[in-house]
């Protein structure tokens, strides 16, 4: 007895907040309803078909996966160059590993307002010295100056999380390896390039599945916040959609069916991370 | 060769020059990545008629006490200190409801043989497949359901059973030598006292770690509470943010608006920084 009653309260929580409504999405996905509410209509794959024929839906998978690519790739290469900066200084990488932890705590939809506020058409700072030069800035009639403000705004957050993790990498790379190198009269870079970053690569390819994931669920706050989606649709990501169309637009057939395309995503990407961690496990 | 020879970690590094240009690329750097928060802190020092002509100051302004007392205690929706409260409670809720019911849970799969053991920790495990964002529809139907909209439970609930934590406790458990658990029995301990004299103190510095990291992750919540808490007195701080840009072209009040982003970091920033030790050792050692 005692050991059910240990596990009950995880098991309840999860039974009524993660199976349940994951089945109801699951079963809503196959109905329509009519447009009173009173009651739904059985349509099978309808709803999936649908989806896959919709512009707007294919274009969301091709911003999603551009939109991660970009942020992961910003916010990791920038957080590596840190890290090896913080590496090689010895005295005081305490100091600047404090300035550069704190970013890990502002939440995205944070992140989005500051950058909002640097990038917005009238009053921001950054789009006065841009119009300086020339430059028209309005993201919220811009498709590509959107895309790339939110791809900011989201990296911008992530690089202290990444920055760690590398720096936790590289402190645990064996100095005589390296030191073995430098008698051997290999140069700084060709040393980082030939000998730590191929033994950094489990952190690297940690950081890519995590980064991934980030960069799918936890940027809705900025694209909220920055852009809501627009314009015509252009920084809608998968996520973004599943709002859209089940809380605005109120399309619940097709929301569910999109939480089951999900929710296949989001279990690949489990998988993955999980061979993989796995697999750190025997090295 | 000299370098070579040097003494401690200056060994294979070139001393002098490339170092300092190290600090000074690092000090740029950081420079950058501050920038925008030093520039929302400027602008919730100063009067809006400062903003709308632009360029905005660079330097603060005298206005800075009056613009968070403006935010705090009236606020645009609802005064700052209500929405601060809510996500204290939120984020509080989160971390220590999720720390107890794994450390329960762990507990019963490492420690105890029992029927089904292996399903309930598959089910447990699968939900590590069901972040909060796949399933927001059917989750607002079961949440309303109970009539937990706009309420404390609705926004702490649906999001503190965690497979992660639990995996941590199962990881540490596993770490604790057996002769442990075997002496308690030979000593005619019970299981719970086992669990309450041995287990728990011994894995205080993992709850501390967890407890920073599930801190943050609940203080930071957006979509769960933008779709719960339709009551301006319900919304937590950094949904809230959003609810004070009004949308169209009604003028924004921009010093107060950033005057509560501020706010909104300021506490999982602080417990960051004081925390920084063990949040880092919590950080690279859960999620690897």
């Amino acid at each position: 007895m005692l050991p059910l009653l240990l596990i009950l309260p995880q098991l309840l929580v999860s039974l009524l907040f993660f199976f349940w409504p994951a089945a109801q999405a699951i079963y809503q996905s196959a109905y329509i309803p009519d447009p009173f509410g009173l009651k739904t209509q059985f349509v099978g794959w309808e709803n999936f078909e649908f989806l896959f024929g919709d512009r707007y839906y294919l274009e969301s998978f091709k911003t999603t996966a551009i939109f991660s690519i970009l942020v992961t790739v910003l916010s990791m290469s920038i957080a590596l160059w840190l890290a090896v900066m913080a590496d090689r200084i010895i005295k005081g990488s305490g100091v600047y590993r404090t300035l550069l932890v704190w970013p890990y705590a502002v939440a995205p939809a944070v992140a989005g307002i500051l950058w909002l506020f640097m990038f917005s058409p009238g009053i921001g700072l950054i789009t006065w010295y841009l119009d300086q030069i020339g430059v028209d800035w309005n993201h919220s009639l811009n498709s590509g100056q959107a895309t790339g403000l939110v791809v900011v705004a989201s990296a911008w957050g992530r690089i202290s999380y990444n920055f760690l993790f590398f720096l936790a990498g590289l402190q645990a790379v064996p100095r005589s390896v390296i030191e073995a190198a430098a008698i051997d009269g290999a140069r700084y870079w060709r040393r980082f390039w030939t000998i730590v970053f191929p033994l950094l690569s489990p952190t690297t390819f940690f950081l890519l599945v995590v980064n991934v994931v980030y960069a799918f669920f936890e940027t809705f706050g900025v694209i909220h916040m920055i852009t809501a989606g627009g314009p015509q649709q252009a920084t809608t990501t998968l996520v973004y959609k599943v709002y859209a169309d089940g809380f605005v637009g109120q399309d619940l057939g097709s929301s569910a069916a999109q939480s089951v395309v999900l929710l296949l995503v989001v279990g690949l990407l489990t998988i993955i991370q999980f061979k993989f961690i796995e697999r750190r496990v025997h090295y | 060769m000299g370098t070579v020879f040097g003494t401690g970690s200056g060994m294979v590094e070139k001393r002098g020059k490339a170092l300092w240009l190290t600090h000074v690329c690092m000090i740029i750097a950081i420079a950058f990545i501050c920038f925008p928060i030093y520039l929302a802190f400027v602008a919730s020092s100063v009067q809006q008629s400062e903003l709308v002509k632009p360029p905005m100051p660079l330097l603060p302004g005298s206005h800075l006490f009056e613009n968070y007392k403006e935010a705090l205690f009236t606020g645009i929706n609802a005064p700052v200190w209500k929405m601060l409260m809510n996500s204290m409670i939120m984020g509080m809720g989160i971390a220590i409801g999720k720390i107890i019911i794994s450390l329960l849970s762990a507990f019963a799969i490492v420690y105890f043989r029992f029927p089904f053991r292996g399903v309930f920790f598959w089910l447990i495990f699968l939900t590590l497949m069901l972040p909060v964002e796949v399933r927001i529809v059917p989750t607002y139907e079961v949440v309303a359901n109970f009539g937990m909209l706009n309420s404390y439970s609705g926004l702490i609930l649906p999001l503190v059973a965690s497979a992660t934590a639990t995996f941590l406790f199962r990881q540490f458990y596993m770490t604790v030598p057996d002769e442990l658990a075997e002496a308690a029995r030979i000593d005619g301990a019970r299981p719970m006292r086992f669990f309450f004299d041995i287990l728990l103190p011994m894995s205080r510095t993992n709850i501390a770690a967890l407890f920073v990291i599930l801190f943050i992750y609940g203080w930071n919540q957006y979509l769960w509470p933008l779709l719960i808490t339709t009551d301006p007195e319900m919304n937590t701080i950094v949904m809230g943010i959003k609810q004070m840009i009004p949308s169209g072209d009604d003028l924004r009040n921009w010093p107060v608006i950033m005057a509560t982003a501020l706010l909104a970091m300021l506490p999982p920033v602080l417990v960051v920084v004081v925390m920084q030790n063990l949040f880092i050792k919590g950080l690279v050692d859960t999620e690897k």
